[in-house]
């Protein structure tokens, strides 16, 4: 009676740790996987130097876009622009590039000092829009390809690695 | 007659003011603020709790039930948006295991009582 009862016990315990251990979700806060492989979501942008509006689902006319969210006030996304200008130069992307929360003379002063990497440039004032593509904070890039499925997601600066991740990807 | 139909007109933009207040306050505060410490949209001043403060807003005017703000911001952030999320297969164990301990813990004791008064006999 003692070893059954020993049994079922610590057969149950097992069933606690293994049921907490794969349900408590440990995942970290930043997370893309709720958008990765999804279709981006059609959003009109309005265009930095004018008041036109760009559709989202024109990306289907280039092969890959990236999605650059960047402000002149972040210190990552000057951290990170010399890797789009590096980007900007494959003929199989086209970068768009929404301008976030920023003022327009420092936005526009930014460009001129590090280069335009930007084949469109759209700018969300309120930061409203970007929350259509799950963005927390900037800088955030998103690659979509001309199906508009949205292939990478990446939260912060885009290094070396990532850079190297995404000529992979569009020279496939 | 026409005070009566001002009167009227007030408590109607009032109650529906109030209302959309109501459900503003309540949404935000089942969301969590991704980018600070177990804080809720409600409750934070950041600059993601400020958009999307403001992102709410519009749906409610836009006419989003309260499900379907939930609904648009957990497709974009996941349910880790949500201070409660929806119950899903794989968290059905999860949400239903503390009853399962309290039925087992209910079957353990009941061993041990019926042990003891067998054992006082």
């Amino acid at each position: 009676m003692k070893k059954t009862q020993l049994i079922i016990t610590f057969t149950f315990l097992i069933f606690i740790f293994v049921t907490l251990y794969f349900s408590l979700d440990n995942r970290k806060i930043y997370n893309t996987e709720n958008i990765v492989g999804k279709e981006i979501e059609e959003v009109e942008l309005t265009l930095f130097h004018s008041n036109k509006k760009f559709n989202t689902k024109e990306v289907s006319n280039y092969n890959f876009t990236l999605f650059n969210f960047w402000a002149s006030w972040c210190a990552p996304c000057r951290k990170e622009h010399k890797n789009l200008i590096k980007l900007s130069k494959n003929k199989n992307l086209k970068i768009i590039g929404v301008n976030f929360k920023d003022n327009k003379i420092q936005a526009k002063e930014f460009l001129q000092e590090m280069g335009d990497p930007f084949f469109i440039l759209t700018t969300d004032p309120q930061g409203k829009q970007s929350v259509n593509f799950g963005v927390y904070g900037i800088p955030e890039t998103i690659l979509v390809n001309r199906d508009l499925k949205i292939l990478k997601k990446y939260i912060g600066p885009l290094d070396f690695k990532d850079v190297n991740e995404i000529k992979k990807i569009i020279n496939q | 007659m026409r005070k009566i139909f001002f009167i009227l007109i007030f408590i109607f933009t009032g109650t529906q003011t109030f209302a959309e207040i109501s459900t503003k306050d309540k949404i935000l505060k089942n969301l969590r603020c991704l980018v600070c410490q177990g804080q809720t949209i409600s409750d934070s001043n950041s600059d993601f709790a400020t958009v999307i403060k403001s992102v709410v807003d519009d749906k409610i005017q836009e006419g989003l039930t309260e499900n379907e703000i939930y609904k648009f911001l957990s497709e974009k952030y996941g349910d880790w948006i949500l201070f409660d999320p929806p119950l899903k297969n794989n968290s059905y164990i999860l949400w239903f295991l503390p009853y399962l301990l309290f039925v087992f813990g209910g079957v353990i004791l009941y061993l041990m009582i019926k042990k003891t008064l067998i054992e006082r006999k």
